[in-house]
């Protein structure tokens, strides 16, 4: 018999990522209509030292399993351990973090289980008994409400930065489980590892973007959106154009193509507002927008807008943050 | 009846607009502005196969009809109507009449590299005192021996300079009048043929348009398409072509026109809603889309008469005179839809209501047009 | 070299996107080949020119979708599979079994697909397959070098990217960046309808509705909110940009 909301806790070298929080804050809010417990999986190499703090944000239990081979992430490893413990535990509902990780992760357990996966949904919670997701479709465009009626357990990917993280209760610990894994068989090698090494937080986990379009004219300028996202201790982010141009790396690109980023803050600078773009960032919960255009439409977006040219906006932008700051 | 594309000829509109917006597209006004052809464009159509759509596969063609090349020009034109005429030229007025004239040793030798776009073709028909009236050509080709020795000068000539393939008009007997004529295939670099002026022009200035001339330029006898005194047989059923193919052009710069202005109207807020909300942009709007549709239908009727091998000198008259002023009009509108910002450089309807004015003047001048259809609907 | 690619025919991705009936509607939509899977078929006949063989493109969806697949045949591809399903009540699962199926009665060294459709971007159909063809698979990839019995992928990952190894037959998903796709030349295009394209249903890879049904039920479709248009902050670029920076602390209580 199905019991238990199963939260996906994706750590990456040591250190829990923020979505997990959020997948215990939404798991919590449904366990607890259910009347069923929330419990986490915590995979990878020495990473038990974390499971304890899990307890704070919710988790009743945490399932830890650790193996030199699950140090890096590769699709057949995790999958493999995963699923067994889904298949042991037979829980209602599976949610992991919409990431690259959590992403491919899901939908390999989803198959191995013969079940339905709800991809990069924007909402959770429970009518008439049944775990209903919010999921945007269309890049955006519309929406869906769905359910998966039958199949356990249900699955579903969160789409990071956008559900609130519960204050957590200091002290509540998790009662911790560890599994010891079965590997199984595992066909990816994994040769090299490339890390963007950047001091900025990461786009999908940032509280504030500063964000650049084809309005920055090169590459060179790009410097005005770091000065100013260091000042606010902000993500760097660009529009489709400038990837294409050959300015910026492809990673930093947001909108149907790149990136989909909820900040609390966006800021559009030489950003025209193409609907593709505004796919990756309509959800944003601030929106503010720099353009010389007066016509831009992105000011139908903005919740503050600034028609001028950005060379002359954004470093007195940056001086005028970094007063108030002081 | 019938007016549904056929799966291939839908699957080219799509493929050569994708290719237009996204290659082309972000290059026009820098072309415009700097009235010079970034001549890796040309690469890519060849590569596409866009040098030579209506040739058989034999001749490096892609033995497609002429609805499909009218759709290919129109699409073109509509991001760009500077590289609509460089493949409009190259392929209506170069290539078509060695495919059609030419002799097997002349295709093999012409036809093929011009289709497969390895060589870029041009047409020397127009001189200071003769254009749609090429019987008056001044251009002496005097027989010496097994070659022709070439004399005089041909003006306006669309891809001229950057060709590497000329179709000349010439006289040789001017006593004969248009009887006297004769099509020379003259290559690039044949000693004694050099280039003129670049002409600087109102519109479609990406595209070049140079002299030819012509002293003393020995061409052998076996360049000569079909016959001595078929000259002007050859510049007639050239021209009846290539109206198709202007007509077509006049199509997708006034689509292109009209897509922008009713975006444009959707966008542009004054006294608190958009513009298109006013009758008066309303009106112009329908009118502009009830042209371009009526011009479309127009020329894809006469490339498919031509298609079907049917007479259409008439047909294709008329698709040219009713688009070129199609396109001069819807043009106009949209300029006029934008207000100040259509007159600024920032927006393409400038530059498109520039290029519509050639169509209404080069490959027969839309009174010449007139002339064709009174002569048909009077004879 | 045996080239499998799985293509999905999408909306265009400037499709204005309405309710007909409380569903989405198709009425004026053009469709197109979901962009992610052109990497995929450019990746494909790269993958024939070097070493050879052949490339199958298949597809799951309406009659229509042969566009997608005629487009694939236009760009160089050797023949195409469509599997109706003969229903609008599908799911991922539902199309990756039915993918499975019909690549399952081919021979094959590698499957490519893209890593995400634009329209529902589910990322999950192609690892889907892996998984019933018990293949491994590599998400994401933007570099490939596949030969003899394995392939060498740079694929994103968490924070980075990282380049693996993994036995071939295996499951590719392409990310943007993999490669330019070609345009389909207009020799391409009058070749592509004499390329072999098979139209079937799901009998014809033996399976029926109940083996297919979705798991995920839509309980309803609607639009999103339209954000309100904020305010302009007047004055000239410096002025202005003072005051914007007072709104985001004062107003917006957001720095």
């Amino acid at each position: 018999m199905a019991k238990g909301i199963l939260v996906f806790a994706e750590q990456r070298d040591g250190k829990i990522k923020k979505v997990t929080y959020e997948l215990l804050s939404a798991g919590k809010k449904i366990a607890s209509q259910l009347g069923e417990e929330v419990s986490a999986v915590l995979v990878g190499k020495g990473v038990s030292s974390l499971a304890g703090g899990l307890g704070e944000y919710g988790a009743d239990k945490v399932y830890v399993i650790e193996n030199d081979a699950l140090e890096n992430y590769t699709t057949d490893a995790y999958a493999n351990v995963v699923a067994d413990l889904v298949k042991q535990n037979e829980p209602t509902a599976f949610l992991l973090g919409c990431s690259i990780t959590g992403r491919d992760l899901a939908a390999q357990v989803a198959q191995r289980l013969n079940t339905g996966l709800l991809t990069d949904c924007i909402n959770v919670m429970v009518e008439n008994g049944q775990i209903v997701f919010t999921r945007p479709i269309y890049a955006g465009k519309a929406i869906i409400n769905a359910a998966i009626p039958e199949a356990r357990p249900v699955m579903a990917t969160i789409r990071p930065n956008v559900l609130p993280v519960d204050e957590p209760q200091a002290g509540k610990s998790a009662e911790v489980v560890n599994v010891p894994p079965n590997i199984g068989n595992v066909r990816i090698t994994v040769k090299d590892v490339i890390r963007q090494v950047s001091a900025r937080p990461e786009l999908t986990e940032a509280d504030i973007i500063v964000s650049g379009g084809r309005g920055m004219k090169g590459p060179e300028n790009f410097k005005l959106l770091e000065d100013l996202a260091d000042v606010l201790g902000a993500a760097v982010g660009a529009s489709r154009a400038c990837v294409d141009a050959g300015w910026v790396p492809l990673s930093i690109q947001v909108g149907q193509t790149g990136k989909t980023v909820s900040p609390n803050l966006y800021i559009a600078a030489g950003i025209s507002g193409a609907i593709q773009h505004l796919a990756g960032m309509s959800s944003s919960k601030v929106i503010v927008a720099v353009n010389k255009d007066a016509e831009a439409n992105i000011f139908k977006s903005a919740d503050f807008g600034v028609v001028g040219d950005l060379f002359e906006v954004l470093p007195v932008l940056t001086q005028e943050i970094k007063k108030l700051k002081a | 009846m019938n007016f549904k594309l056929t799966e291939e000829q839908e699957l080219l509109r799509k493929t050569v607009r994708d290719f237009a917006e996204n290659e082309i597209g972000p290059k026009a006004a820098e072309m415009d502005e700097k009235e010079d052809y970034d001549w890796s464009l040309w690469d890519k159509m060849a590569d596409m196969g866009l040098t030579g759509i209506v040739f058989p596969e034999k001749y490096g063609g892609a033995e497609m009809d002429y609805v499909s090349y009218a759709l290919a020009v129109e699409e073109l034109a509509r991001v760009d109507a500077s590289s609509s005429v460089v493949i409009a030229a190259h392929t209506s007025l170069c290539s078509w009449p060695i495919y059609a004239f030419g002799n097997e040793e002349q295709k093999q030798r012409f036809l093929v590299p011009l289709a497969e776009g390895k060589k870029l073709g041009a047409l020397g028909l127009t001189e200071p005192s003769a254009g749609s009236d090429a019987g008056a050509v001044k251009l002496s080709a005097v027989a010496d021996g097994n070659d022709y020795i070439l004399n005089g000068t041909k003006t306006f000539i669309t891809n001229g300079g950057k060709g590497d393939i000329y179709v000349v008009v010439v006289s040789t007997d001017k006593a004969k009048k248009h009887r006297g004529t004769a099509a020379f295939v003259v290559e690039k670099g044949t000693p004694g043929f050099t280039f003129g002026k670049k002409e600087h022009k109102l519109g479609i200035r990406a595209s070049y348009t140079y002299e030819l001339v012509f002293e003393n330029c020995r061409v052998p006898k076996e360049n000569m398409l079909a016959s001595d005194g078929d000259g002007f047989k050859v510049a007639m059923a050239t021209l009846d072509g290539g109206r198709i193919s202007i007509a077509a052009q006049a199509v997708g710069i006034a689509q292109g026109a009209y897509e922008q202005a009713l975006a444009y109207s959707k966008i542009r807020e004054q006294f608190g809603r958009p513009i298109s909300a006013n009758q008066g942009i309303q009106w112009m709007l329908a009118d502009m889309h009830t042209r371009v549709e009526a011009a479309r239908l127009l020329t894809l009727h006469s490339a498919y008469l031509r298609d079907a091998g049917e007479p259409h000198t008439k047909e294709s008259a008329m698709a040219k005179l009713y688009a070129a002023e199609c396109s001069m009009w819807v043009t106009v509108k949209a300029v006029q839809i934008f207000g100040g910002y259509g007159y600024s450089r920032e927006y393409p309807v400038e530059r498109m209501m520039r290029d519509a004015k050639i169509t209404e003047i080069y490959e027969g001048t839309s009174e010449v047009q007139r002339i064709v259809i009174s002569n048909s609907i009077l004879r | 070299m045996k080239i499998v690619a799985l293509v999905k025919q999408t909306f265009d991705s400037e499709a204005k996107i309405a309710l007909e009936g409380g569903k989405i509607g198709r009425q004026g939509i053009s469709l197109i080949m979901n962009p992610y899977d052109e990497y995929a078929v450019e990746e494909a006949l790269k993958l024939k020119e070097k070493n050879g063989g052949e490339v199958t493109v298949v597809t799951v969806g309406p009659d229509e979708a042969t566009e997608a697949v005629r487009q694939a045949l236009a760009m160089g591809a050797d023949q195409g599979i469509l599997v109706n399903p003969g229903t609008e009540d599908i799911d991922e699962s539902t199309v990756a079994t039915i993918l499975a199926k019909a690549v399952s009665s081919l021979e094959y060294d590698i499957i490519l697909g893209g890593f995400r459709a634009i329209d529902d971007g589910s990322a999950q159909v192609a690892g889907r397959v892996a998984e019933i063809l018990n293949l491994p698979v590599v998400n994401m990839v933007t570099k490939l070098e596949a030969d003899g019995g394995k392939a060498v992928a740079t694929a994103d990952i968490e924070g980075g990217s990282a380049v693996m190894e993994v036995p071939l037959p295996a499951v590719i998903t392409a990310q943007k960046g993999l490669n330019e796709p070609r345009y389909p030349s207009m020799k391409g295009i009058m070749q592509a309808k004499k390329k072999p394209l098979k139209k079937m249903g799901l009998g014809d890879v033996s399976l029926d509705a109940s083996q297919v049904a979705a798991k995920v039920k839509v309980l309803n479709y609607s639009l999103p909110p339209a954000r309100a248009a904020g305010k302009v902050i007047p004055g000239e670029p410096a002025e202005a940009a003072a005051a914007l920076a007072k709104a985001l602390r004062e107003e917006a209580k957001i720095i």
